[in-house]
């Protein structure tokens, strides 16, 4: 008997130790008035983004195998097909193991939006909206917002000419101003409301929204026309179905600025 | 069917085989998932204009044309009531007994169960079969993925969104969806049609 509860109780300090240890990283970012390419109303106006958390690196292979173990409904051989399609997790060698192949510091890709979003409810958090991924990813190493700096364009689209075939890189690269790694140059991001961005694929129907499709202001409006980095990613974000998944597109989770606290 | 007599131990492995079958599928629809490819996977709580609390899969087991609107829209969203109500004229002829329809609501903030009573009782909407529900934030964003409907909430308090009627068969699979809104599409009322009265 006594042993037995020795080791619950071993069992039990285990178990707080690893969360702990496990425990992700958020970094506070500072909200504020923002200019979105994608206006608030539709039209022209500023965002406010209100104070919130984001993590400091995507979720990666080795985190994402920890929640499919304690959530076996997302396993790849267990997971509904309307959540996710047939090419979810199939870089990993299998439904449980990752495979030599596959680095558990590497960021998880090949996860539908529907996975992500689960992820991030397990640990207590959700996915940023594009608003708040925008603005965390609008700075560099030592400005809020770099988006006006030729150089800081040209290095984004740098990025996106690379061949996507090789190998991606562990998380931890450079941090930005507010402390998060790897928002630009390592794989694309899910956001929560992906599917709202409306972008229409011809630009000369901006400003004559098919109001028979679209109720309300109209269709998004683009502005910053020249920003093609962060278009790009809104019209690749827009082509999505929450199902899919590709090779590099992964995901970071949000939470709000104090426990317990919602906006 | 005319039986044919014989020893009464020769019938008893079959009736047995008959019960066992029964009882298997009177277990199985009661705690069988949803297939892996339904739409009610996603279990989400939804209130009621009457205030009454169900979860979307509770709707499983009869056909159900699912849309998502929201009550202070004033373009198209009647139209999405108007369209409905015309395909259920169109259906009528051969299914008296029309189809169920839940129209979700994108603003969960303010559309509470009065707002969408307000709107069941000025378009004299036929209930039980037609129902109007919220649900939480969370929740309108799965439900409008799973159904491939896009949306963004704007400053003004109002949504953009993309306006579609998605049918469902009895186990939730989309069996058709029409993005035809303001007139009835041929297309869509002969799928109802069609999982109303399966081919035999």
């Amino acid at each position: 008997m006594r042993s037995a509860f020795a080791r619950s109780i071993i069992a039990l300090a285990l178990l707080a130790a690893a969360s702990v240890a496990t425990a992700a990283e958020y970094a506070t970012i500072r909200g504020g008035t923002f200019t979105s390419v994608l206006p608030a109303d539709g039209k022209a106006a500023d965002t406010r983004v209100a104070p919130f958390r984001l993590r400091v690196v995507p979720v990666t292979n080795g985190e994402f195998l920890t929640f499919a173990e304690t959530h076996p409904e997302w396993r790849r051989d267990r997971v509904a097909r309307i959540f996710a399609e047939p090419r979810y997790l199939e870089s990993w060698a299998a439904p449980d193991a990752l495979g030599d192949a596959v680095l558990p510091q590497q960021p998880v890709t090949n996860v539908s939006w529907f996975a992500a979003e689960a992820f991030c409810e397990s640990e207590g958090a959700r996915l940023p909206t594009w608003y708040e991924w925008e603005l965390a990813a609008a700075a560099d190493a030592t400005r809020l917002d770099a988006r006006s700096d030729p150089a800081w364009r040209e290095r984004i689209l740098a990025w996106y000419a690379r061949p996507s075939n090789e190998p991606l890189a562990p998380v931890g690269g450079e941090p930005n101003v507010y402390g998060v790694r790897d928002l630009h140059g390592l794989v694309w991001e899910w956001v929560d409301d992906f599917n709202a961005l409306l972008v229409s694929a011809d630009n000369r129907e901006q400003g004559d929204p098919d109001l028979l499709r679209f109720c309300g202001a109209g269709a998004a409006t683009l502005q910053q026309r020249e920003n093609y980095a962060v278009l790009m990613r809104i019209a690749m974000l827009s082509s999505l179905q929450a199902r899919d998944t590709t090779a590099n597109l992964g995901f970071r989770c949000a939470k709000p600025l104090e426990r317990g606290i919602e906006r | 069917m005319k039986l044919v007599a014989g020893p009464a131990h020769a019938w008893l492995p079959l009736v047995l085989g008959i019960a066992a079958l029964l009882c298997l599928g009177t277990s199985q629809a009661r705690s069988a998932e949803p297939p892996t490819d339904s739409v009610y996977r996603l279990d989400i709580p939804l209130v009621d204009q009457d205030g009454q609390g169900r979860h979307l899969a509770d709707r499983r087991g009869r056909p159900l044309v699912v849309g998502m609107f929201y009550t202070s829209c004033h373009s198209v969203c009647p139209l999405i009531v108007d369209t409905m109500l015309a395909t259920e004229r169109a259906i009528s002829a051969k299914h008296a007994g029309g189809i169920d329809v839940l129209l979700v609501s994108f603003d969960a903030e303010h559309d509470d169960p009065l707002a969408l009573k307000r709107i069941v009782n000025s378009r004299r909407l036929a209930t039980p079969r037609w129902t109007l529900a919220r649900t939480e934030p969370a929740g309108v964003r799965k439900l409008a993925a799973v159904l491939g409907i896009r949306y963004r909430a704007l400053s003004d308090g109002g949504f953009n969104h993309s306006s579609a009627l998605i049918l469902l068969d009895a186990e939730g699979h989309i069996a058709a969806h029409t993005e035809t809104i303001g007139t009835t599409d041929p297309a869509f009322i002969a799928a109802i049609e069609t999982v109303l009265d399966p081919p035999k």
